[in-house]
């Protein structure tokens, strides 16, 4: 049974596809980079017989390539999304090949943001589903109908499987064979996509990724990696502390140094270039620099955050309410109240921030992890006086990211071309920042304060819960204001609160967004990451005052929820919930919806006095259906230990306005001997797929702090979490 | 003008000797699988052999290398490497891959002395390779499974 899809704006992909497939040749899109990268794999020598649409193209060596519109960053977009074309093409999947698409919004921007390029949100697999699976479905049906013309047989009688097609009259091809007589046929109107049931790579727990064998023996490349003829590396000194500005400096240290070759200023600083990166480094460091601090920023987090225990004494801009909260707190039989704290928080991605920018034939080339292509295109753009078209970007791997290459401004793309531009703008820059540049210039995930305040009544069900959130709005500093502020209130920093699932008759969330100048950003999972800390430490201490399990009473406030309540149950049950413990060990719980996915996490702490240990977390999540359900284990896994480290570890603050960390001696995060014994389980689900690169993140936290409490008695509200 | 050998090759290098190891590897024999993530031996992302053992490059200086070899993820060609290699290809460990080779040296040399390590083993000779997609539980699932196939 396939599913015929036949309306307007289906067609009207397929026409832009068409369009754009017509300006996309193998020939132009690898006659550049590629050919000047030293080490690159040699191209297949295959003619692009077939190419349908700006995703798929099929080579008469009877390779299917599909072009990904979305960074890989770890979190498998250039396993999943083949994973769909493969499925609707019945491709074989060990001839499907990636490659990272060309900047170029009009065919390739993310189908969530509008006509804007980019990844983020969890949306690469959500707003890829229905296209790339069409794509997929337009290249088979013209692989059949050159069969059918070529073996004079009805198309209908064709079946295809595993890269071949065949015909009962015994009739084989491959697809190469196939491909250049599809290629004359005209792109059909509509196409057939399968039923759910007919799935054979969709689902396939043993399909394995398509970047592990370049990740695994050093062949694989990012940024840092990139080596042009004539390429200068450059190192930047950043201000000392925000808003600071350069009075003077003093090249002449670093020129000193052989092998730098230039020094020059740019609105961010200095940068230092030489042909490689030690030489670059050890000038920057000998830079003489006066700056400007009487304006800077020299507050500490101590500073930042008693002013934010005092703005949560005064009502906010209402983020939701129902009810009457104060009213219902008044009259309730018990009150339990809280106070959340979290800390600025570096990304620290593996890969130290990075960018090369070359000249090229009609304006510039960028070579990057690219995760935000039409805000770097603009970025650079505005620097060099280009139009953004003319910021050509080619795609490579990116050491990770967690959100902070998909900066709201840009702020290291166009670095680059600052560099680049006060270079002389006719020799190939790579910008590499070091870990210590990486860890303080900023663009944080902000220190934020919550104070919960929920009654129950005699039964011990909530009948009030007042929530007030103060924090800096990421959405404002971004300039999204129009997309995300809704009457004063920026959704990222409420989100997970604002649309509380627990059933609370009377509910009132509100929002105060303080002005600071330290630069900040969505954090893997964003505001999630300190709602559902919160909120799930908050519904467990009302589970105590209640006398109620914690999993009980989660399951009956969650009523009208089915999707929680089946990762809470599955959870729950995994983990063997209730049943004993040896002495010093408990588990805690906690269930958070986020990028329209649900994730429960089980958490069993170990504790010995004032220390410990995460010893195992058993996660569930409701994901839509499971495209590539090894893919999403990882994704569990792992965006839980990327909280697990904010839990446990990570902080960053400020003293004076500096930074106080560095590097990762002072700037912890998650290391193997902290990494607990992890199991995923995977609701079965036939809704459309949606995001799993963040929902694991802001569960974990309320989980252990729940467990903690459940070993200790101790109800930690502050990350990372320590024991009195 | 230092000597050093690297995955088997020779070469002369005019450089400063006390350029990092990791930046000669790098950017003067090109061979890019060995990362730069802290520049101070916290991350464990530019692990390479130097004379048998793992070392982070990034604090080792060309003028301790004199004279030695040096053998990189690009010429990881041992019984215990390619284990390692076979176990993280079938659990699929990596994410964003940028620690990984690091990680692949480190984990050939424990197996390299230990054929058996333990948890507490392996905790010992991992820790010091940072992977903030935390793929840990696949590395000492694939270092487990990597022995076993050695045994």
């Amino acid at each position: 049974m396939r599913n015929q899809i036949t309306n307007l704006s289906r067609r009207g992909f397929l026409q832009q596809g068409l369009a754009a497939g017509a300006g996309l040749t193998l020939g132009a899109h690898l006659g550049g980079f590629s050919r000047l990268l030293e080490a690159a794999p040699a191209a297949d020598g295959a003619t692009a017989a077939l190419e349908p649409n700006a995703f798929v193209r099929i080579g008469t060596d009877d390779s299917v390539t599909v072009i990904v519109k979305h960074l890989e960053m770890g979190q498998g977009t250039y396993t999943g999304l083949p994973t769909l074309v493969a499925e609707e093409l019945d491709a074989r999947w060990d001839q499907v090949r990636v490659e990272g698409a060309p900047a170029d919004a009009s065919r390739y921007n993310n189908l969530f943001w509008g006509p804007t390029q980019g990844t983020g949100g969890s949306t690469s697999m959500a707003n890829s589903w229905q296209q790339m699976r069409e794509a997929g479905a337009v290249a088979r049906q013209m692989l059949i109908e050159a069969a059918a013309k070529r073996w004079q047989v009805d198309a209908q009688e064709i079946q295809v499987r595993d890269g071949q097609l065949s015909h009962a009259s015994g009739q084989r091809a491959s697809f190469g064979e196939l491909a250049e007589a599809a290629a004359e046929l005209p792109v059909p109107e509509s196409v057939f996509v399968k039923d759910p049931k007919e799935f054979r790579l969709i689902g396939d727990a043993t399909l394995r990724r398509k970047d592990t064998a370049d990740k695994i023996d050093g062949s694989a490349r990012y940024t840092q990696d990139v080596s042009l003829p004539g390429l200068l590396t450059a190192v930047v000194a950043h201000p000392p502390r925000f808003g600071a500005r350069l009075k003077s400096f003093d090249p002449g240290p670093a020129m000193a140094i052989k092998g730098v070759e230039k020094v020059v200023q740019i609105p961010s600083g200095v940068a230092v270039l030489a042909g490689d990166f030690w030489t670059a480094k050890r000038g920057r460091d000998r830079l003489r620099l006066e700056w400007d601090e009487s304006d800077a920023f020299k507050l500490s987090s101590d500073a930042i955050l008693e002013h934010y225990k005092t703005l949560v004494e005064a009502p906010g801009a209402v983020a939701a309410v129902q009810g009457d909260a104060e009213a219902a707190l008044a009259s309730a039989d018990k009150v339990v109240e809280g106070d959340f704290a979290v800390p600025f928080l570096a990304h620290a991605a593996m890969e130290p921030l990075n960018c090369v920018i070359l000249p090229d034939a009609d304006g510039v080339r960028v070579i990057n992890g690219e995760q935000s292509q039409t805000r770097t295109q603009a970025g650079v753009a505005a620097v060099l006086g280009l139009r953004p078209e003319q910021v050509r970007i080619d795609m490579l791997y990116a050491g990770s990211s967690f959100g902070r290459r998909g900066n709201p401004k840009a702020d290291f793309t166009s670095e680059a071309a600052e560099i680049f531009k006060a270079a002389g703008g006719k020799t190939a820059v790579k910008l590499q920042w070091t870990r210590e540049d990486d860890t303080r210039a900023g663009w944080y995930r902000p220190l934020f304060f919550h104070r919960v305040r929920a009654g129950l009544d005699a039964d011990g069900r909530p009948v009030a819960w007042h929530h007030r959130i103060v924090g800096q709005s990421i959405a404002v500093d971004a300039g999204m204001e129009a997309r995300m502020v809704v009457d004063g209130v920026d959704r990222l920093s409420v989100e997970g609160a604002a649309n509380l699932a627990y059933g609370v008759p009377n509910l009132y969330v509100d929002l105060h967004s303080p002005k600071l100048p330290v630069p900040i950003q969505w954090w893997r999972s964003v505001g999630h990451t300190h709602t559902a800390f919160a909120v799930e430490c908050i519904i467990d201490e009302l589970a105590a005052a209640a006398g109620r399990d914690p999993v009980d009473y989660r399951m009956e406030l969650l009523d009208g929820h089915p999707r929680h309540q089946g990762v809470l149950k599955l959870a729950a049950e995994k983990a063997g919930w209730g049943t004993p413990l040896p002495e010093g060990r408990a588990r805690g719980v906690a269930v958070h919806a986020s990028f329209n996915s649900y994730v429960a996490q089980v958490a069993e702490v170990r504790v010995r006095g004032k220390a410990f240990r995460v010893d195992r977390v058993v996660i569930a999540v409701d994901c839509g259906m499971a495209v590539n359900p090894d893919v999403i284990k990882a994704q569990m896994e792992g965006g839980m230990g990327y909280g697990l480290a904010a839990a446990l570890v990570s902080s960053l603050t400020l003293k004076d306005g500096r930074v106080e960390q560095s590097n990762f001696h002072d700037y912890q995060v998650l290391r193997m001997d902290q990494m607990p014994e992890v199991e995923v389980h995977i609701v079965p689900s036939a809704e459309a797929p949606t995001g799993v690169g963040e929902p694991a993140t802001p569960v974990i936290a309320p989980a252990v702090a729940n467990a903690l409490a459940a070993a200790t008695g101790q109800r930690l509200r502050t990350l990372p979490l320590k024991l009195a | 003008m230092v000597e050093i050998r690297v995955n088997g090759r020779q070469h002369a290098l005019d450089l400063d000797p006390d350029t990092p190891l990791l930046w000669v590897i790098r950017e003067h024999i090109g061979l890019t699988g060995t990362k730069y993530g802290c520049g101070i031996a916290q991350c464990g992302v530019c692990t390479v052999f130097l004379n048998g053992a793992a070392v982070r490059s990034c604090s080792t200086p060309l003028s301790a290398a004199a004279g030695g070899s040096v053998l990189t993820i690009e010429g990881l060609e041992s019984r215990e490497g390619r284990a390692i290699q076979a176990a993280w290809a079938e659990l699929d460990v990596i994410q964003c891959g940028f620690c990984q080779s690091g990680q692949i040296m480190s984990a050939t040399a424990l197996l390299t002395q230990n054929p058996a390590p333990t948890d507490a083993d392996i905790d010992a000779a991992m820790s010091g390779n940072i992977c903030r997609c935390a793929t840990y539980a696949r590395i000492r699932s694939a270092i487990k499974q990597a022995a076993a196939a050695l045994a």
